[in-house]
């Protein structure tokens, strides 16, 4: 099936450029040379695009199997209790002080506006929804993309490379429940927790920035905050977060578990996971935005 | 381990000529190259089997494809008269239970202690043993290897020696009733080399294992072979014992056995 797709790209890419080898016999000298150039080239195009679509194939097959292996009894709750662990708590530290930061700077960047017309009073509300809808969400995800998509990928590659998936493959463990499913979940379900904490957080670092160059008690500005805050602020922040969570989970196990034998490969599997998920993590902000939009 | 209290122990003769494993006309290949090129072979119960070869010729390739972590292209393997490309998951996971793998690179999970490295294929393999039974198992293999000190230490705190011989206990520790070698003395010194070769006799004896030893190390061979298979270029050049291949003129051989 996917051999079938490839060709069909392949064959309509040649088709496109085709010309250019069928006259190859009919012109002279440096045009004939300049010919096979634009015939490599074309090579090179159509391996590339048959790269990326083999690799698309691939992560839907990973995914397939990802999704067969989550529905099918024996799951492993000790390993994925420990990963909950990994991913929640270790990224405690990282989240905190990003969340308290982006807070902070906020505050401290849209004040001077606010004062000019005289809406200083809004500044609370502005960046509870600013952050509660999109900084919080997307700032934890990109983050912990590199942090968890980068240590997943590494950490499979590695167990890839010196052949210990094969050896749980022959412990008669399914490698894919038992080191996928779990991270993959765990991620899943600690990433919209670290993103509701790092929200909470972002506008206790609020306060610090307002408390700087004026004078607010931490009643009122939570109270104020709050008040702006509606169910449909939150309720598509956190959805979204599964989503990233999944994504980042999916593509830093994909890369790992994919990775090829040699040590380099390692290192390509976490460059490329933090690279793709981040990217994803985009992308599915920008669709989750239009959606919300459209609610 | 001390190299003076190395016990030199020899293979034990096979017990019978039943086949525990027979391979017929395996074929495998990677991207157009052929690896194995019709390789016949058969495991006779409680010999031990070892498969020579330069390096590149395909001897982890085919124990791989007897535990199915490689599908060849053609032929067939039968454990205990089973097909392995034939049988279910369910199935192949039954078999892989009777059959021990130890790996070149002894495969120890990096973030388990030594304990933990035991305890998981126990765990998985034999289900109804309880805790106190484990921890009985576990300190009974370790002995065995002459490592019970080494219980709660991190894989990257042990010598490659060590960790071949925790592997080994790894392994041992479900009672296989095959058990296959992929070079189990690369990479390691004289001294440990010969430890693992009779830890390999030892285990061949006391545990009434069929091996399957995968090696270019003609001292490993010396001191563990019932039984000599030689591959070249994907292809089973010579079988026989190994008193045959040391006599033999054809120059390949010769050039192993300098």
């Amino acid at each position: 099936m996917i051999r079938f797709f490839t060709d069909g790209i392949n064959c309509f890419i040649m088709r496109k450029f085709s010309p250019v080898l069928k006259v190859i016999p009919k012109i002279r000298g440096g045009a004939t040379k300049q010919a096979i150039r634009l015939s490599e080239k074309t090579i090179a195009k159509t391996k590339q695009v048959n790269n990326f679509f083999t690799e698309v194939a691939d992560f839907f097959l990973f995914f397939n199997r990802f999704l067969r292996e989550t529905f099918s009894p024996g799951f492993e709750f000790r390993e994925f209790l420990r990963q909950c662990f990994q991913i929640g708590n270790k990224s405690l530290p990282l989240i905190s002080v990003t969340g308290i930061i982006i807070g902070l700077v906020l505050t401290i960047q849209s004040r001077p506006a606010l004062i000019n017309f005289g809406a200083v009073s809004m500044l609370p509300g502005m960046v509870a929804i600013s952050l509660i809808r999109e900084m919080g969400p997307v700032i934890t995800a990109l983050i912990c993309a590199g942090k968890i998509g980068s240590g997943m990928g590494a950490e499979l590659g590695s167990m890839k490379v010196t052949e210990q998936i094969d050896a749980m493959e022959v412990s008669s463990t399914n490698p894919i429940r038992f080191l996928v499913v779990t991270r993959v979940l765990a991620a899943t379900l600690m990433i919209p927790l670290l993103v509701l904490y790092a929200d909470g957080l972002g506008i206790l670092g609020s306060w610090g920035g307002a408390n700087i160059k004026g004078d607010v008690s931490f009643v009122l500005f939570f109270n104020q905050a709050f008040g702006h805050v509606h169910f449909m602020d939150l309720f598509p922040a956190v959805i979204k977060s599964f989503f990233f969570g999944a994504v980042i989970g999916l593509v830093g196990c994909y890369k790992g578990y994919t990775a090829g034998r040699g040590t380099e490969s390692v290192g390509i599997a976490a460059n490329s996971a933090v690279v793709l998920s981040s990217l994803l993590v985009i992308i599915i902000d920008m669709i989750a935005v239009q959606i919300t939009d459209m609610l | 381990m001390d190299a003076t209290k190395i016990p030199t122990i020899t293979p034990a003769k096979p017990t019978s000529h039943n086949k525990v494993i027979e391979i017929n006309n395996l074929r495998k290949g990677f991207y157009g190259q052929e690896v194995l090129n019709n390789v016949s072979l058969q495991l006779f119960d409680g010999e031990n089997l070892v498969v020579l070869g330069k390096s590149g010729s395909g001897k982890s390739v085919l124990i791989k494809c007897i535990v199915r972590l490689l599908d060849p292209d053609d032929g067939t393997i039968s454990v205990f008269g089973e097909n392995v490309n034939s049988v279910n998951r369910k199935g192949l996971g039954e078999l892989r239970k009777k059959i021990g793998f130890l790996f070149q690179s002894g495969a120890l999970y990096d973030s388990m202690t030594v304990k933990q490295n035991l305890e998981f294929p126990l765990r998985r393999i034999k289900k109804d043993l309880t805790q106190k039974e484990r921890d009985e198992k576990i300190k009974e293999v370790l002995e065995h290897v002459g490592l019970s000190e080494a219980l709660d230490k991190m894989p990257s705190q042990l010598s490659g020696g060590m960790r071949k011989r925790i592997s080994l206990a790894r392994t041992i520790v479900v009672d296989p009733m095959i058990m296959l070698y992929d070079e189990p003395t690369t990479g390691l010194d004289p001294v440990t080399s010969d430890e693992i070769s009779s830890l390999i006799n030892e285990v061949q004896k006391k545990y009434k294992t069929s091996s399957l030893i995968i090696t270019h190390d003609i001292e490993c061979a010396r001191a563990t072979a019932n039984r000599v298979i030689m591959l070249h270029d994907g292809n089973v050049y010579l079988e026989g014992k190994l008193e045959e291949f040391e006599k033999s003129t054809d120059p390949l051989i010769k050039s192993f056995f300098k």
